[in-house]
């Protein structure tokens, strides 16, 4: 029969955001607190870099691994920003998003029967990923009674000891809690201990409010088994133009060139030459995206607290996660809230274990917007709870 | 520190509420209010303005860009030709610039006769200014940090991971 679909394909069920997604597409006043990228375009000296590349007829492929310039400003960056160190040569990977680096390592490290845990609630892609490398996912779920970072207590309780991989995602989607030096060190600790390989998404890295990030890969003996991604789709608003990179020992990074200079061959050499000019000069735009962001959670904060929904202090990427109220699902809070109101969120369930019961809200949206659909939500809430 | 955090969120939108902008920082709605009565104390916030772009309304609004230049002397500074300047209500801003001329000055009226009148009228006159050259505004693409243009629209999913 023609196109019997593998069963890797198969066992993973359609996104679970599909429906709402039809839902909102039949009203036309609908403000989005679902959507996972910044509101801000890309800042312009990187565009405009991107236009003069292209005028300059810069469109061949790249080296395998990206520009060697661009992995350069890479490891400077890294190595001034979260006191990250790689060499260019082989230790960095510039790759379509970090989200084709997060399937490279997959497709690198795991073998069919491996068992990778994923720290959940955690951005959805992860889960397929291991499914069509041939793994086998193991849940962490964390809690909002440890503010949904990742705990030895909650590891050893899902029994991640006898896993092969390890990932997480701090500061995480989709909570929005970061996770300090003191609450790595016992994960790292852990790892170590039972030998897992660990896959640290760091996308978010940049939007770490009250304080900076810790990387769980400075930590002492994790860097030989850490992998760390990032790219420039969140800080540098850079979403489209589809620029990640990975950064971790020459064996690891090494294997992952091996898969992507068949199947990717080079990043987009557009965006490659945005990103240089994103590095060079863009720090300022990307300071005030961070102080818009922190401004706008600390508005959404305070109006869940008014509203009376249960929220804890999320401090990083550009979310924060309510709880909703007694005696409602997730799923029937969101469908009801868009529905009546016309506000998007995005319930929790749909990013694993740990997530019910509580909704995604992200505050990548003008400050009007947001007083607007917190406006609605109180409305809802007052009709109904 | 809180007052410079108050300033900026209100050079960004001057109508934020004193509550949201306490919901925005760590402070309460109570010190925000006195901030800004601090900054309006101080002189630092001078006042309140709308940005309008002018082309979208039906009725003529002229403004021009003047450069001034003055011949001082042992009596009179820049200060007191700028004081003199700046009472004209016609005059909507006044600085004192480095290069080519002295003063850069902006201008506003109901017609371009209104405005050439004042400037033949009340500021060529005085006699410490030696030169004007008149610059009518033909179209704002942006003031005050707000672009005029239509904007770059959100056309992002309104569901994304």
């Amino acid at each position: 029969m023609p196109f019997d679909l593998s069963d890797r394909v198969q066992t993973v069920p359609p996104s679970g955001i599909r429906r709402f997604f039809e839902i909102a597409e039949e009203r036309d006043d609908v403000i989005s607190l679902g959507v996972g990228e910044p509101d801000f375009a890309t800042p312009w000296a990187a565009r405009d870099a991107a236009i003069a590349s292209l005028e300059a007829g810069k469109t061949s492929y790249t080296a395998n691994r990206g520009k060697r310039e661009l992995r350069e400003r890479i490891a400077d960056y890294v190595a001034d920003g979260f006191g990250l160190d790689y060499d260019p040569a082989d230790e960095i990977i510039v790759t379509a998003g970090a989200s084709e680096a997060v399937d490279l390592a997959f497709r690198a490290l795991v073998d069919p029967g491996d068992t990778v845990a994923i720290a959940q609630p955690s951005y959805i892609s992860y889960e397929p990923g291991v499914i069509f490398a041939g793994g086998e996912v193991l849940s962490v779920p964390t809690s909002k009674a440890d503010e949904f970072t990742l705990t030895v207590e909650a590891l050893e309780a899902a029994g991640a000891d006898e896993a092969d991989l390890l990932v997480l995602c701090y500061p995480n989607n989709p909570t929005g809690a970061v996770m300090s030096k003191a609450e790595l060190e016992p994960v790292a600790e852990f790892a170590r201990e039972h030998d897992l390989t660990v896959l640290s998404d760091e996308i978010y890295a940049e939007l770490t409010y009250n304080g900076s990030h810790t990387s769980i890969a400075t930590l002492e003996g994790m860097r030989e088994r850490t992998i760390v991604f990032n790219g420039f789709s969140k800080a540098h608003a850079m979403t489209g133009l589809r620029l990640g990179y990975a950064l971790g020992p020459a064996k690891a990074i090494n294997a992952m060139n091996k898969i992507h200079q068949y199947t990717m061959l080079s990043a987009p050499t557009t965006a490659q030459h945005a990103a240089i000019e994103a590095l060079d000069s863009c720090d300022e735009e990307v300071r005030e995206m961070v102080a818009q962001y922190d401004r706008r959670r600390q508005f959404v904060l305070s109006r869940f607290r008014e509203i009376g929904l249960d929220v804890f202090e999320a401090k990083g990427a550009f979310y924060c996660f309510p709880e909703v109220p007694d005696g409602w699902t997730a799923e029937e809070f969101a469908e009801g809230v868009l529905r009546e109101e016309g506000v998007a969120v995005v319930p929790g369930d749909v990013f694993g274990a740990g997530g019910e019961g509580h909704l995604r809200v992200s505050y990548a949206t003008g400050l009007n917007d947001l007083r607007e659909a917190l406006d609605r939500i109180e409305t809802f809430v007052e009709e109904h709870v | 520190m809180s007052e410079r955090e108050v300033l900026e969120l209100l050079r960004e939108n001057a109508r934020y509420s004193t509550a949201d902008i306490a919901r925005m920082t760590d402070l309460e709605e109570d010190e925000v209010a006195a901030a800004i009565d601090n900054l309006e104390a101080a002189g630092v916030v001078r006042g309140y303005q709308a940005v309008i772009d002018w082309d979208e309304l039906e009725e003529e609004r002229v403004r021009a860009e003047v450069e001034l230049n003055v011949r001082l002397d042992r009596e009179t500074g820049y200060d007191d030709i700028a004081e003199r300047l700046a009472r004209f209500p016609e005059v909507t801003a006044l600085r004192l610039v480095s290069g080519d001329y002295d003063f850069d000055m902006e201008v506003e009226g109901d017609s371009i006769r209104e405005v050439s009148q004042f400037i033949s009228e009340k500021v060529a006159p005085v006699p410490e200014i030696t030169q004007t050259v008149t610059h009518y505004v033909m179209t704002s693409y942006k003031e005050n940090g707000i672009e005029f243009g239509d904007g770059e629209e959100d056309d992002r999913l309104s569901y994304t991971p």
